[in-house]
């Protein structure tokens, strides 16, 4: 890229970050709050305290795991949409996994490594079956991913309101919890584990380390940006779609699995908080750089955390995070797309 | 309609597709419109339906000048073109293909009108079609029968049709011969766009040939095929000596090869290319060649027949099969299916480097591509992207990322769109590979290279292939003449299906 060209990206970034600040002060503007005291609470509320900071790492973790998984996705050119099922089901083969586990004689730290495999494996199996639908049945990764999520929220309601209900009546608040043995310990006085940030920070950092310096990784972007040629290369392609699914179906099992053993300990409806689509939008906006998804996804975090502190002092709902965040992708995505047609003429 | 062209000149960047073409068509004509690929009949047709405008000239129907600015404009002008392939909609019934593309008379589909319009035509010009079939289960020649009832339906008095004969029976074609003179008759204007001399003898009234872009010549029967030729493919052309491949081992056999798709069927075909010698394949655009080219490659499954690469029974293998024996495909559309856009060169070596461990190792990729780049004489850096460099420099980094040894080597169009240096420096190397033992079967529409860097040469024409002839004893005429289906009767092949 030549000087001007990264100059005019940068301006545009830049450009498309205001574009979205000004989009959400008319928001705020029009709801009839005052939209720096707005901006004042989200940021006391992710950073006034550092209880609060860490807590903002508690749902950093999730993003950070999901997001780099999406990244093998888009490399390979797929659009995993269906990663919102495979970390649910990453959540319901750990929970199936302690369920099964709580009784018996093993020692809790090998039960919660043993539930953590289970959710990993829960969730690549989940993308797999998207992968084998692409593959072998010509079904849009898009259509089967979605089809694949309600079925996986369908399977968590029966879940929790039929076999594995709380002795008497089944609940929205889900299932029983576990015995605190089987949670993953957290740091005192907080809700962070550190045996959840570290797997999430070592996984980040393993996805960058394979998509830039491995051959898997440059054969991934082969077919990702060039199917047909990667193919006439000599590349299998359809083998590395199916490898992509795995990983990033695995992480986002991964995710799904400490939902479980770090966050909530049980099975509960919404389990996967959103944050499959929240890492879609990261991942989005990142563009392929991997370096970038830890500080897009802490910001992303931050923002969620911070505006729960909305409905409390201004009366606004806590849902203004996702306006900005969808809104700041929109403006990257547009300006991207009005710089492709400036460099084109 | 009288039909008049004037000074038509249309550019695409440095190649200038027509050069001042003036051609004047009376009303009730069949006008046929002959000329090799690429020179310039689908854009001077492209020009008088609105698909494309032209950079100047004029044009003039019933001697008043008309600006047409796109194919709805060329309708209502009264011009209406049947494309190659049939541009209709092929989920859907006769009758809505038919209702799609008029003048939209308020919310409401006319479909009684329609209906009526439709089997009032279909009847007058004797086609049998079914308006409520769906369009997906017809054949070539009736949908080509829809499009025409359709253009008619909507008023057109001049139609051009591309290659219409390609993919129908021998009936329909006769049908459709019939037709058009009776189009003709009624005082409508035929422009019949065709590589195959036979049939453009038999139905134009006159023919006009097109050659880089010039009009060079217009005829009137009775027609001198040998002129025709030589007005299509101009130069006379010298081969070079050749050597003799009998000899040796085939590193490729077909034996009674099978190929079809929606368009032709080639019949058991039988080859064996042995090691060294390079083949060119001759035929127009979609005569055959592509898919046999990809057939040897596995790219394209044969419906029957079996083929053999060296002593190993590769019938029905995907291409990686086919790669690992020894042989390699290069496309024609370098940046579409070649290379991949995005990467660079020293990641296209790393791609297919045979000591691919887990982790890159980008000193080891910088000197292979360094190296690669001085072998081959390609003008880029290792780190430039595949997409900046040149057409020749992307094909010289095709060549440069193929595997050594190589048994066989199926390349398309080598040197399509290359500078004359260029194109000689991409067959210095190919003819090393041969020397290297390399066979290389080539497709070409440029006669030129097929005669000047053939041993043998196959002739492809509406999916009949010729026998091996030897490049040396052949003349351009002959060539010529095959590549539009004359002089076939020697070779004992039937020439209609």
């Amino acid at each position: 890229m030549k000087r001007e060209q990264i100059g005019l990206s940068l301006g545009l970034r830049l450009l498309a970050i205001l574009l979205a600040l000004l989009f959400t002060v008319m928001v705020l503007l029009l709801s009839g709050a005052p939209p720096l005291e707005a901006f004042r609470q989200i940021v006391l509320g992710a950073f006034g305290s550092y209880k609060r900071f860490t807590d903002v790492l508690v749902s950093w973790v999730p993003l950070l795991l999901v997001s780099s998984g999406l990244l093998i996705t888009f490399t390979a050119g797929l659009w995993n949409i269906g990663i919102e099922g495979q970390i649910t089901l990453g959540a319901i083969a750990t929970t199936w996994a302690l369920r099964l586990l709580q009784d018996s004689t093993f020692p809790p730290a090998l039960s919660l490594l043993l539930a953590t495999l289970a959710g990993m494996l829960g969730g690549a199996i989940w993308a797999l079956l998207a992968g084998a639908l692409k593959t072998f049945g010509g079904v849009n990764e898009i259509f089967g991913g979605l089809g694949l999520n309600f079925v996986a929220t369908a399977l968590t309601l029966w879940l929790i309101f039929g076999p594995w209900k709380r002795p008497g009546i089944g609940s929205m608040s889900g299932t029983e919890p576990f015995p605190q043995a089987l949670w993953l310990p957290v740091l005192p006085g907080l809700r962070l584990s550190l045996w959840a940030l570290v797997p999430g920070l070592l996984a980040w950092g393993m996805v960058f380390l394979l998509l830039s310096n491995t051959y898997f990784g440059l054969r991934l972007k082969a077919v990702g940006k060039n199917l047909r040629a990667a193919y006439l290369l000599g590349v299998p392609t359809w083998q590395h779609m199916m490898l992509a699914f795995l990983l990033c179906g695995a992480l986002g099992g991964l995710a799904g699995s400490f939902q479980v053993t770090a966050v909530y300990h049980r099975l509960i409806p919404a389990i996967s908080s959103g944050y499959g689509y929240l890492g879609l939008l990261v991942a989005m906006l990142v563009n392929f750089q991997t370096l970038w998804v830890a500080p897009v996804a802490f910001f992303f975090a931050a923002l969620n955390l911070g505006s729960i502190q909305l409905p409390i002092v201004l009366k606004l709902d806590s849902s203004l995070s996702g306006v900005i965040q969808g809104v700041l992708v929109l403006f990257v995505l547009l300006l991207d797309g009005v710089r492709r047609r400036m460099e084109r003429g | 309609m009288k039909v008049e062209l004037r000074h038509i000149h249309k550019h695409f960047g440095p190649v200038h597709a027509n050069n001042d073409i003036t051609l004047s068509i009376p009303a009730g004509t069949i006008q046929g419109l002959l000329g090799e690929n690429g020179a310039g009949k689908s854009t001077l047709m492209k020009i008088l339906s609105g698909f494309l405008r032209a950079d100047s000239g004029e044009i003039l129907l019933d001697d008043r000048r008309v600006i047409i600015r796109s194919p709805a404009d060329a309708i209502r002008h009264g011009i209406g073109m049947l494309h190659q392939d049939p541009l209709d909609f092929p989920p859907l019934r006769v009758i809505d293909n038919f209702l799609l593309g008029q003048q939209a008379k308020g919310i409401f589909l006319q479909r009684n009108q329609a209906l009526e319009a439709f089997q009032r035509l279909a009847q007058q010009y004797d086609f049998s079609l079914d308006p409520f079939a769906y369009v997906e289960n017809l054949t070539v020649g009736e949908r080509q029968q829809l499009e025409i009832l359709r253009l008619l339906w909507s008023g057109v008095r001049v139609l051009i049709l591309d290659e219409p004969t390609t993919g129908i029976s021998a009936a329909q074609k006769q049908k459709l011969f019939a037709t058009l003179r009776r189009l003709a008759e009624e005082g409508r204007t035929v422009i019949f766009v065709s590589h195959k001399l036979e049939e453009v003898e038999e139905l134009c009234h006159r023919v006009a040939v097109l050659r880089a872009g010039r009009l060079v010549g217009e005829m009137h029967p009775p027609y001198d095929t040998r002129k025709l030729v030589e007005m299509m493919f101009g130069r006379e052309i010298q081969a070079a000596p050749r050597a003799s491949f009998a000899a040796s081992i085939p590193v490729l056999r077909l034996q009674q090869m099978t190929l079809e798709d929606v368009r032709l069927r080639m019949t058991a075909v039988d080859l064996d290319v042995h090691a060294g010698e390079t083949i060119g394949l001759a035929g127009m655009e979609g005569s055959g060649q592509d898919l046999f080219l990809r057939a040897c490659a596995g790219l394209v499954r044969p419906v029957a027949g079996r083929v053999l690469v060296g002593e190993q029974d590769l019938t029905g293998k995907a291409y990686h099969a086919y790669k690992r024996a020894g042989v390699e495909f290069l496309p024609a559309a370098r940046l579409e299916e070649g290379l991949v856009p995005g990467l660079t060169l020293s990641e296209h070596f790393l791609l297919v480097s045979e000591r691919q461990g887990f982790f890159l190792q980008r000193a080891y990729a910088q000197r292979l591509a360094e190296e690669q780049i001085a072998l081959y004489n390609i003008k880029g850096r290792p780190h430039s992207p595949v997409e900046s460099l040149s057409g020749g420099n992307q094909q010289r980094a095709l060549l440069a990322l193929l595997r050594q040894p190589l048994s066989l080597l199926l390349l398309e169009h080598p040197t399509r769109g290359l500078d004359v240096e260029s194109s000689i420096y991409i067959w210095s190397l190919l003819k090393e590979r041969c020397r290297q033992g390399t066979a290389i079967l080539f497709i070409s529409s440029d006669l030129e290279e097929i005669l000047q860097y053939s041993d043998r040469v196959l002739v492809f024409f509406s999916g009949k292939v010729s026998p091996p002839l030897e490049a040396s004893a052949l003349s351009v005429e002959e060539l010529g003449g095959l590549i539009g289906g004359k002089g076939w009767e020697k070779f004992g092949v039937q020439r209609e299906s």
